[in-house]
């Protein structure tokens, strides 16, 4: 396992997961989501290949009312 | 609620045009402060606004994903949604915001820029603004920009490529009107970009003098959220805006300080 930062809390991953896995984990795959992985958009078509490691910083964002 | 049949400026006379797209309301209309989805999407409907901003948060972790989210309410194929950067201090932070919004909707490059620098004010950052405006059009970005109601920051940021400038007519939230129409109609008699008024609009009579001072557009959000009736109010927004612009397309009467032309004859009076 190794330790991420996802939306700013911490949370264990099994090692060789991918961002895919991560985004199925929580229920999104399918939603309207955007990803960015320590400062770097990852594009919805490259969830499958982005690898995930300990310590990495991830943003998962959706649109939500605002002015 | 059912909208009631009146005059509509039909589509292709008087469009707005953005960035190259053109429609026909020139209201603008933010999703935020709304009880719930269905009051966001019957005061929206009822604006007969076309482009609706939205903020980019992070996901609620742990919430329902399945619960259904803004833009089933509002989908993109029926509006034009503006990402906006409320909330961001820097330019770093805005710039970061509006990569993940591109993301997020497919691609989408119409964007709203706001760099706030204080809290208590909402007043724009405008050397952060500037900052960030510069790197989003190098990005191509289509930026429409929250500023002050500054001539000078306003041209330069029409200078830096961005394709809307948007002054503010008093603070953000705060429902006080147009402060200094002065500023606003320098802006507007300078600008070769639209002029949009953003932030301060209270009710419909502020949304029409910002129009008949020769507005391109009028932003609101909370003005409509925030009244008594939502739906009733965005149906009076989309009349006031529409007044103003036709008031203002027509051409106002002079000022002038004596009534020295009455409307009624001044001969044939009996007596």
């Amino acid at each position: 396992m190794s330790e991420i930062m996802v939306n700013g809390a911490a949370r264990q991953v099994p090692g060789g997961w991918r961002v895919a896995d991560l985004v199925d984990a929580l229920g999104y795959a399918g939603k309207r989501i955007a990803v960015e992985l320590n400062g770097e958009i990852v594009p919805r078509g490259r969830y499958g290949e982005v690898s995930l490691a300990a310590r990495d910083q991830v943003e998962i964002v959706v649109a939500v009312g605002g002015g | 609620m059912q909208q009631t049949e009146r005059k509509r400026v039909p589509a292709g006379e008087d469009p707005l045009v953005i960035g190259g797209r053109a429609y026909r309301s020139r209201l603008l209309v933010g999703t935020g402060k709304y009880r719930d989805f269905e009051h966001t999407r019957t005061a929206i409907e009822a604006s007969g606004a076309e482009i609706v901003t939205v903020a980019i948060r992070r996901t609620n972790i742990g919430q329902n994903p399945n619960e259904p989210s803004l833009l089933d309410v509002l989908p993109p194929e029926r509006y034009t949604i503006l990402p906006n950067t409320a909330g961001c201090f820097t330019a770093a932070d805005a710039v970061r915001t509006l990569r993940l919004a591109r993301e997020l909707l497919d691609g989408h490059d119409l964007v709203k820029l706001e760099v706030l620098g204080d809290r208590d004010t909402l007043y724009p950052n405008m050397p952060e603004t500037l900052k960030a405006a510069e790197q989003l059009v190098k990005e191509g970005f289509k930026v429409m920009v929250y500023c002050a109601d500054d001539p000078i920051q306003a041209r330069a940021l029409e200078e830096l490529g961005c394709v809307a400038v948007m002054p503010l007519a008093s603070l953000i939230g705060s429902g006080m009107g147009i402060l200094n129409p002065w500023n606003l109609s320098i802006i507007i008699d300078r600008a070769k970009v639209p002029v949009i008024v953003d932030a301060g609009v209270g009710t419909a009579s502020d949304a029409a003098i910002a129009m008949e001072l020769g507005c391109d557009g009028v932003l609101m959000n909370t003005a409509i959220a925030a009244a008594g009736d939502p739906v009733r109010m965005a149906d009076a927004m989309s009349m006031a805006v529409t007044a103003g612009r036709e008031a203002f397309l027509a051409g106002r009467m002079p000022r002038k300080f004596y009534a020295a032309s009455p409307s009624s004859p001044t001969t044939g009076l009996i007596g």
